[in-house]
């Protein structure tokens, strides 16, 4: 017998992160809790070489490796690198909470490490197996990272909570993807793409295959009617864990859509539009009009999170390449406007506080311009007010719904973000209308100041030249799909 | 099938019944977890008619092997109250027996079903000398090889996550520590105070 060796190159990010990760794992033993720190840096620049590997190794082109099961195409790297940005954000955010909270530990940075592994491996395949093994990667990893400040009741709760309904969801999916391939007999999603395209496979199964793999999708997603779990988990989660779960596995979760549902199952687009239309129109009005009731800010966004996301349907429901590239664009704005939003709360927070309430933002303006400045993009943006990211990405959407020739749902959308314009503004009137309630001034790291600052630099430069970003998402999506 | 294979698969059977029933009667529960073994045994068995011999084999070396002499220390070691356990038995009888039933005749349905006819009848018989384990063997470490590798990721963060979440050290346990005791100073012991001398009278 013989072994041919696959072709490694596509993969080398990769194998660089297992690497580094196990690496690190043992280093942290020999660490002192004094010098924690180094366990830290080490992962920086762990994910600056993946991030380097991963630029080098672009060709313009598709690979794929380990017999067609692995795929590197311009949309996956990408997307790769928006998590990777992602996850070194998350990590040097939350740098100073997770000090105060007995969080600042070697095990935090290396699930992190292996949720971002699972992400890149669920944005590269090409495989219904290797999809899911990505997305349990990614799962078991958060449900540690959740459940990881152990004394807190309500974290124990959140991890319980996303656990069970993960392990629904992924039986859901897994049914689903049982019942593609008994219909298509095969794995590989460009096979069952093909097979369902010549017209081969039985219609019933297949579209009941669909109905439990959207159900599945929907999960991950955090959309209406799935959506139980991310209210809870954003409010129970240190919110150095919140950051990680609202950004990058967005990214994964957007992948997840693009590789099973336009990638797999592309030619019954017919029959996912119409569940995607019920799907995001009740996740955009249950989303902003449950947000208004909430005075728990990171409750707030997590409504607002599902509303945003039945924002990221709409673009993929539109069923075109100008739709897909709008949708990767919304989501890239998101994950921007995110990571703002939940770094401001991490930087406002201190040792035995937690500034997760709106009440605890009344008066920022007073006790620190900067900040109070840096949540007023956030927010603009968050609400889709011109001179932000947010306005491009909601307008790139619905012009995108507006050619695919629904109307309806575009003027439904345009309301539905009238009606969320309002607790944003409510966040910025707090800060800089109202008398602050707390005096006790705030500590700023300069590398937090840096790095929010550039955050909000990034939400308002793309809001005022956003044609770079949209073109990156446009040529990503054209070169991946039917390239 | 032969009369005496008919023979081997009966007494496999009937034991495997039999000890599937010892396992939710017996009154000890260490006797139950032999009544699990057993009954793994058993189906070990079948599997090896089926001429699936990693799946029996694998049974056998894991569940009967590993999992079950783990289970047995569990009950041995944590006090399990019986009399709490066995509470509500007869009243959740009729719902258990009424889901029982349903499923035997969801089996009977689906397996005497036209479909489920059809399905082994095209198959051609396996050629002698093909081992399964190889076959499975081979598959898992070139085609698969890469799920396969995921999965070992998985098990790693599962690893990682059990330890992280269960590992800290308890407050109120007390505990030396001998670098600390050898490095002891007669000054951090002792403390000397300067009084005046007291007189007897």
């Amino acid at each position: 017998m013989t072994f041919a060796t696959p072709y490694l190159a596509p993969v080398y990010p990769e194998i660089f992160l297992l690497t580094a990760l196990s690496a690190i794992l043992m280093l942290d033993l020999f660490i002192s809790d004094s010098k924690r720190f180094l366990t830290y840096a080490y992962s920086q620049l762990a994910l600056l070489v993946t991030a380097a590997l991963l630029v080098m190794g672009a060709s313009g082109h598709a690979l794929s490796t380990f017999g067609g099961m692995f795929i590197d195409d311009p949309m996956a790297r990408t997307l790769k690198l928006v998590a990777i940005v992602a996850v070194s954000f998350v990590m040097a955010y939350s740098r100073t909470y997770n000090q105060s909270r007995g969080l600042f530990r070697g095990e935090f940075y290396v699930l992190l490490m292996f949720a971002l592994l699972g992400i890149m491996v669920m944005i590269s395949a090409n495989h219904f197996l290797v999809l899911y093994l990505g997305l349990e990667l990614l799962s078991l990893s958060m449900c540690a990272l959740i459940a990881l400040q152990r004394d807190s009741a309500r974290a124990s709760e959140a991890a319980m909570k996303y656990f069970v309904l993960a392990a629904l969801a992924s039986g859901l999916l897994l049914y689903g993807l049982s019942m593609l391939y008994g219909a298509t007999g095969s794995l590989f999603m460009p096979m069952v793409a093909n097979a369902i395209a010549s017209g081969a496979a039985d219609p019933a199964i297949l579209v009941f295959g669909l109905v439990f793999v959207v159900a599945g999708l929907s999960f991950k997603l955090g959309v209406v009617p799935f959506h139980m779990w991310v209210p809870d988990v954003y409010e129970g989660s240190p919110t150095a864990v919140t950051l990680f779960v609202s950004t990058a596995p967005k990214v994964a979760a957007f992948a997840f859509f693009m590789r099973l549902l336009v990638g797999a199952l592309g030619p019954m687009v017919s029959d996912w539009q119409s569940m995607l239309v019920i799907v995001a129109v009740l996740s955009m009005l249950l989303g902003n009009v449950t947000a208004i009731a909430q005075t728990n800010l990171k409750r707030m966004l997590a409504y607002s999170t599902i509303s945003h996301m039945g924002f990221l349907l709409l673009g993929i429901l539109s069923g075109s390449l100008a739709g897909y590239a709008s949708a990767m664009f919304y989501m890239v704005a998101y994950v921007m406007m995110s990571l703002g939003a939940f770094g401001l709360i991490l930087m406002l927070s201190r040792d035995g506080f937690e500034a997760d309430q709106l009440e605890d933002l009344k008066g920022l303006n007073k006790r620190s311009p900067w900040y109070a400045f840096m949540m007023l993009l956030v927010m603009i943006s968050m609400a889709g007010i011109p001179v932000s990211v947010g306005f491009f990405a909601k307008l790139s959407v619905l012009s995108a719904v507006l050619d695919a020739g629904m109307t309806w749902l575009v003027v439904f959308a345009v309301m539905m973000s009238l009606i969320g314009a309002f607790y944003y503004l409510r966040v910025i009137k707090l800060m800089y209308m109202d008398e602050p309630v707390e005096e006790s001034p705030l500590v700023a790291e300069t590398d937090h100041r840096v790095l929010i600052g550039l955050n909000a630099l990034a939400i308002l430069v793309l809001g005022i030249v956003p044609q770079p970003l949209i073109d990156l998402c446009m040529a990503s999506i054209g070169q991946s799909l039917r390239g | 099938m032969t009369d005496f294979s008919v023979l081997i698969f009966s007494a496999f059977a009937l034991v495997l019944l039999g000890a599937a029933v010892g396992v939710i009667t017996a009154r000890n529960p260490v006797h139950a977890a032999l009544f699990l073994v057993l009954a793994f045994f058993n189906g070990a068995g079948l599997w090896m008619m089926l001429e699936a011999e990693f799946l029996s084999i694998a049974l056998v070396l894991v569940y009967v092997g590993a999992v079950m002499v783990l289970f047995l220390f569990v009950v041995m070691m944590l006090n399990v109250d019986l009399a709490r356990l066995r509470e509500g038995f007869w009243k959740h009888l009729p719902l258990g027996l009424g889901v029982g039933l349903l499923m035997v005749v969801e089996m009977v349905l689906v397996v005497s079903s036209k479909q489920f006819a059809s399905l082994g009848a095209g198959m051609a018989p396996a050629a002698p000398g093909v081992s399964n384990t190889r076959e499975l063997g081979l598959l898992l470490y070139t085609d698969y090889v890469y799920p396969f590798e995921l999965a070992a990721v998985i098990l790693l963060v599962a690893i990682v996550a059990a330890i992280a979440l269960t590992l800290r050290r308890r407050k109120d346990s007390r505990y030396m520590d001998p670098a600390q005791q050898v490095r002891v100073k007669a000054a951090d012991r002792i403390r000397i105070v300067a009084m005046r001398a007291e007189k007897d009278r």
